[in-house]
């Protein structure tokens, strides 16, 4: 299953990027490859703007505005003039 | 740092999060907050661990099944703190999540046999992936439970493993430098904590990806329905009242005939595009869910279309018929949009391209078929 093309926001700065791994490991869609010790994007579109990768990067190359994508939480966020909410038996996977 | 347990899980997560809109919802059923509703927590000595096994009784099934449903999600919390599965000891390997019911459930229905430590984190609640997404489930919450928890000085190793979901709001870079224990994020799903235990702390890559089965989807569809529902009993229940009026005033044979079919038609609408697009999801034409759901309508409204030309009358007046054809792949669209929230690949800036799309066009349609249905009382 593949979401929307060219929308979202990642960025990867590859001149700070360590090798770190840590992108590969947290990233939930698969999105990096390594190449020459180098993180890259491989399906940037399967990207789900989750953030982990981002908050998980010591060297600081990654950007992306993070949050989750969910029409009645954007609905309900305009609605109250607050943050949307969040439903706790969504459970992702496990 | 704060000594009391409760002050520091509101604060934002360490890294700034631009525009947080919103976290793996899925439906208004959700806005609840369960974060103040909660029942009081039991006031035990923090450092003491709490033991648990790790076979889910009836009573734990049956819970689960009423939070499926939405029934007493309020009360589905386990109070945060240490647990002790088996006999854990100071080489044990402790392990992290949230004090969600169904998540400690299935974490600790995993672990039999075995002897581990189970940090709970107190997420007010909420699953770990929604709930690092509001940062609960987050690095300041972690260190904190580490502090008062006294773990360090349970455990020789420095060791954790945190499901890979909490990794939007656990940094584990922070946490080293904060606490001195290691992050190892584990897999996504539980039932692969065994594997990843006993293969020294490593995944495969096939443990770190996120999926969308249709076991997963299917789970999701009551919250949807139960979120849907007091909204759409609420609008059947005015299409009722409404379907008395016309051109010769106030009829009570329209409210039963027109108006109770009317009502039913709108139930049913709710009801089918909320099981068929999460059902369907995968073979439905289009990536937006606001799309998915307007074909899923679409082949509703045919299927309605021939019905009311088969039996003509069905609908009400032709005019009325039209409208209902307008309105069902409008309804679903709206309702698959709404999906966005439960699906696990869909982004932010991703539902707003499709929202600023689809929104007016479901507010527009919506309207017209409102008139239409309106007009259709009067020119019977
Ligand atoms: S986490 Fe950052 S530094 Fe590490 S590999 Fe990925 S991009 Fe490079
Ligand atoms: S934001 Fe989430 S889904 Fe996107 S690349 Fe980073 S970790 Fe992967």
């Amino acid at each position: 299953m593949r979401y929307l093309d060219d929308v979202v926001t990642l960025r990867l700065d590859a001149a700070k990027c360590n090798g770190c791994r840590m992108c590969l490991t947290v990233c939930p869609h698969n999105v990096f490859r390594m190449e020459d010790k180098r993180a890259v994007l491989q399906t940037r579109d399967a990207c789900m703007e989750c953030g982990a990768c981002m908050l998980n990067c010591a060297a600081g190359a990654l950007t992306v505005r993070s949050g989750v994508g969910c029409a009645s939480g954007i609905i309900n966020g305009i609605l109250r003039g607050t943050d949307a909410c969040c439903d706790n038996t969504s459970s992702g996977c496990c | 740092m704060s000594n009391s347990p409760n002050d520091d899980v509101h604060k934002a997560r360490s890294t700034p999060k631009p525009e947080p809109v919103s976290c793996g919802c899925s439906g208004p059923a959700c806005c609840e907050s369960v974060a103040e509703s909660g029942p009081p927590v039991s006031r035990r000595t923090a450092t003491e661990p709490i033991p648990v096994g790790t076979t889910l009784k009836l009573r734990d099934h049956l819970g689960a099944l009423a939070a499926r449903w939405g029934i007493g999600r309020m009360s589905f919390i386990v109070e945060p703190g240490l647990y002790a599965i088996g006999e854990p000891d100071s080489a044990s390997p402790v392990l992290v999540s949230a004090n969600y019911k169904l998540t400690f459930d299935r974490v600790r229905s995993q672990l039999g046999g075995r002897n581990a430590w189970l940090l709970v984190l107190d997420t007010k609640g909420i699953n770990v992936w929604c709930a690092a997404g509001k940062g609960t489930f987050g690095t300041d919450e972690l260190v904190h439970r580490l502090q008062i928890t006294a773990l360090a000085d349970r455990v020789e190793h420095r060791r954790l493993i945190v499901p890979q979901l909490g990794a939007t709001g656990v940094c584990a870079h922070e946490v080293r430098q904060r606490s001195g224990f290691k992050v190892y994020f584990g897999p996504v799903c539980a039932r692969d904590l065994p594997l990843f235990i006993d293969s020294d702390l490593k995944c495969t890559p096939e443990m770190r990806r996120v999926r969308f089965p249709v076991r997963e989807r299917v789970v999701l569809i009551p919250i949807e329905i139960v979120g849907g529902l007091r909204i759409m009993i609420l609008a059947a229940l005015a299409l009722v009242v409404l379907a008395g009026l016309g051109r010769d005033g106030y009829s009570l044979t329209r409210v039963w005939g027109t108006g109770l079919r009317s009502a039913l038609l709108l139930i049913a609408t709710f009801l089918t595009g909320a099981s068929l697009v999460p059902l369907l999801l995968p073979w439905l034409p289009g990536r937006a869910f606001a799309v998915k759901g307007a074909w899923t309508g679409a082949f509703a409204a045919a299927a309605v279309g021939w019905l009311a030309y088969s039996q003509p009358g069905l609908l009400g007046s032709p005019v009325m018929a039209v409208a209902w054809l307008l309105f069902i792949p409008t309804a679903m669209s709206f309702t698959g949009m709404n999906y966005t929230g439960a699906s696990t690949y869909t982004s932010l800036s991703g539902v707003i391209k499709e929202m600023k799309v689809a929104v007016p066009l479901q507010i527009g349609f919506a309207g017209a078929a409102a008139l239409l249905w309106l007009a259709g009382l009067f020119t019977t």
